[in-house]
């Protein structure tokens, strides 16, 4: 037992839809319900009439101390619910969770700081929030402002900083937390590429210090190299739990395979279906390198929406995003809709290498992402007879790239030559 | 770095609100938080307006010329022998507190969704806070009253070590308004329309404008109910000399005790789903 940081137990949350949008009626509506709810009150189900949604239900498992736990899962498999409960920021409906040491919880990078405060400022009181001590922030302070990278702009306000040394400088005061028990959102899906090395660095750290890490992330390359087990959410219950590698693998490849299709129609902008077949126009059972492959998006544009792309991510099996491409990349628009059309992308021959693969579907605008299905499907690419693999079986990478060779004798070229 | 097992604190996460909320201890290990939230308000509001401090002394001397004018000169209001203005502008210290306080903690909650939603501290610092924040405008205000005082040649007098205590009733029942109202107005929105009015009659029931003494015997027990008329007038007799709420400061402090406890127990049934509800 004294090893254990978190035991979790049945823990469950129900959200009621219906409570939240009363609020929001008018009032003639309002005096309605006002007039009903003492009769609502008594009949049987109490709160029946509105939807409930359990974000959360029955998750049951212990954490070891000094464990690094992955929570993966699709959007909306309860990964923040599950962290806001352990947070303390919200009560759970059911179950309960035993915590063994003080947590600090990173569900967002600048948590408090006000805009109109300077970074020293935001750094105290962005520190305070976190729960840090006054003389704690002193004390790494200059470590602080050196992590941000932000030296000379300290005591400017933060509302003329760009969003790039926001994040560093609420990341840098987060990273000074030293909680026995760290609690993290998808924090790097912030930040610029040199500034999520960084934090995964820090991270690396904190999970090397022995510290037990609760780690949400989408990024599967980063939950691989940094967790030690991993926690796979689905529909808000617990499907699998254990080691990363396979728990990534199952989260991959356990959504959908060879084909993808919605569930039903909501009358928003929509991905519907998708698959892939040859250039021939037949379903592709087994692709292989030297074969184009071709995916067939269907989706929907209920409404008139300018400006929409369509665009396919491929991640290799472990998550690691390969390449994206989009209709802008072809150089023409997407119809504006309404209506439902039919988007065709083709990969070209000798491009993957052998191997699994992962398709993401997106259906978005320049505002906001109207449907990302991630992973929608997934394909095995064999070796088939392509010549990348006549001589050696084994080849590094996801994907070949035709590059161009030149191999001659080495002639002494005398000084000055250049110049 | 190894941490003995039994060193660590256990945190226990149930279902229900009661099971969440904070406990004494806790909120004094936040206290640093709490001077941090009233230092940003502070700070925030000093940067946002022009004026800045000079806010806190204009409202109550405005207020003060109005009620001079009105109250003071056209209805002759009685002012316990008192130059009207100073009389006046004695209340309206303690008022300007109370109404600002009461307003500000109010929409404290609303105000601080987006922090509360994403760490957890004790969630009664917000309007704590809040209500703290408006004591630095009392202590600037108080200033003025001193500087009206020297105009008018009224020295305070002995009875001014009370003051304290006065002023620590007037926040206590501004928290004590607070917890209800930041509370209430998370999930009934309509809160923040009706506590103006509230707050506007509340001054007409407190000796603000003219002396308790005005009030007919036989109400004075139902007036006492009212712990502002202890606290302005606890206000005034400590610095001008003028006669003090007596028997009904005892009863304002049974009132302010019992509202606060209320008011603390119906934030405790609720401050775990705030989150939820907004």
């Amino acid at each position: 037992m004294a090893d254990i940081a978190i035991k979790i137990s049945g823990l469950g949350k129900r959200y009621t839809i219906g409570a939240r949008e009363q609020q929001y009626d008018t009032l003639r509506d309002r005096i309605a319900a006002a007039a009903a709810r003492p009769f609502r009150r008594l009949a049987p189900g109490g709160l029946g009439a509105s939807t409930t949604i359990w974000a959360l239900q029955g998750v049951t498992h212990e954490i070891r101390r000094g464990e690094v736990v992955g929570v993966i899962g699709g959007n909306g498999a309860g990964k923040s619910t599950l962290l806001k409960i352990l947070s303390r920021i919200t009560t759970p409906t059911e179950g309960e969770a035993e915590i063994h040491g003080r947590v600090g919880s990173l569900l967002e990078v600048g948590t408090g700081f006000h805009p109109d405060l300077t970074g020293r400022e935001n750094i105290f009181l962005n520190g305070a929030i976190l729960g840090m001590r006054k003389a704690e922030i002193e004390r790494k302070f200059e470590e602080i402002v050196r992590f941000a990278e932000i030296e000379e702009f300290i005591d400017t306000p933060v509302k003329h900083y760009s969003s790039g040394m926001y994040v560093r400088l609420g990341f840098a005061v987060a990273a000074q937390m030293e909680p026995e028990i760290l609690i993290v959102d998808e924090v790097l899906a912030v930040g610029d590429v040199h500034f999520q090395r960084k934090c995964l660095g820090k991270l690396d750290d904190v999970a090397r210090s022995g510290r037990t890490v609760l780690f949400v992330s989408h990024n599967m390359a980063a939950i691989q190299r940094l967790c030690t087990s991993a926690m796979l959410l689905q529909h808000g219950k617990l499907v699998r739990v254990g080691e990363v590698r396979s728990t990534v693998a199952a989260y991959l490849g356990g959504e959908a395979r060879g084909g993808f299709a919605a569930a039903a129609r909501t009358g928003e902008p929509q991905i519907l279906s998708a698959d892939l077949e040859d250039v021939a126009g037949r379903p592709l059972e087994n692709p292989v390198c030297t074969e184009p492959i071709v995916c067939r998006i269907q989706f929907t544009l209920p409404h008139r929406a300018p400006g929409t792309r369509i665009g396919i991510g491929v991640l290799s099996c472990d998550g690691v995003p390969v390449f994206t491409t989009n209709n802008a990349d072809a150089g023409f628009p997407c119809p504006s809709g309404p209506g439902d059309f039919e988007a065709r992308v083709t990969i070209p021959a000798n491009t993957f290498l052998a191997g699994d693969f992962h398709l993401a579907l997106c259906l978005w605008n320049p505002g906001a992402i109207l449907d990302l299905q991630e992973p929608a499907l997934s394909f095995s690419v064999d070796a088939g007879r392509s010549p990348l693999y006549t001589e050696n079986a084994t080849r590094k990478g996801y994907v070949h790239v035709e590059c161009a060779w030149s191999v001659t004798p080495r002639v002494e070229s005398p000084a000055g030559v250049l110049s | 770095m190894s941490v003995r097992p039994s060193a660590l604190p256990v945190t226990h996460i149930r279902p229900g609100a009661r099971a969440m909320s904070f406990t004494l201890d806790e909120v004094w290990h936040a206290r640093e938080l709490l001077y941090f939230l009233v230092w940003r308000d502070v700070k925030v509001r000093y940067k946002q307006t022009a004026l800045g401090i000079a806010w806190s002394v204009l409202q109550p001397f405005l207020t003060m010329v109005v009620f001079t004018i009105f109250f003071g000169r056209l209805a002759k209001v009685p002012s316990d022998g008192v130059p009207y203005p100073l009389f006046s502008l004695a209340a309206l210290v303690p008022w300007t507190y109370f109404a600002t306080a009461a307003s500000n903690g109010s929409s404290s909650l609303v105000g601080n969704q987006h922090l509360l939603a994403k760490v957890y501290f004790p969630r009664i610092l917000v309007p704590l806070a809040a209500v703290l924040m408006p004591a630095v405008d009392l202590a600037v205000s108080f200033g003025m009253l001193i500087v009206l005082m020297a105009w008018y040649h009224v020295a305070p007098t002995a009875a001014i070590v009370a003051l304290p205590l006065y002023v620590a009733l007037g926040i206590l029942t501004a928290f004590a308004v607070t917890l209800w109202t930041s509370a209430l107005s998370v999930r009934y929105r309509d809160a923040r329309y009706v506590l103006p009015f509230v707050i506007q009659i509340w001054l007409f029931i407190s000796p603000v404008a003219y002396p308790a003494s005005m009030v007919p015997e036989r109400w004075r027990l139902l007036y006492s109910l009212n712990p502002m008329v202890t606290v302005v007038e606890g206000f005034r007799s400590s610095l001008l000399g003028t006669p003090g709420p007596g028997s009904t400061a005892a009863i304002a402090m049974v009132v302010v005790a019992a509202a606060l406890a209320a008011g603390a127990a119906y934030f405790r049934s609720v401050e775990g789903s705030i989150v939820d509800l907004a």
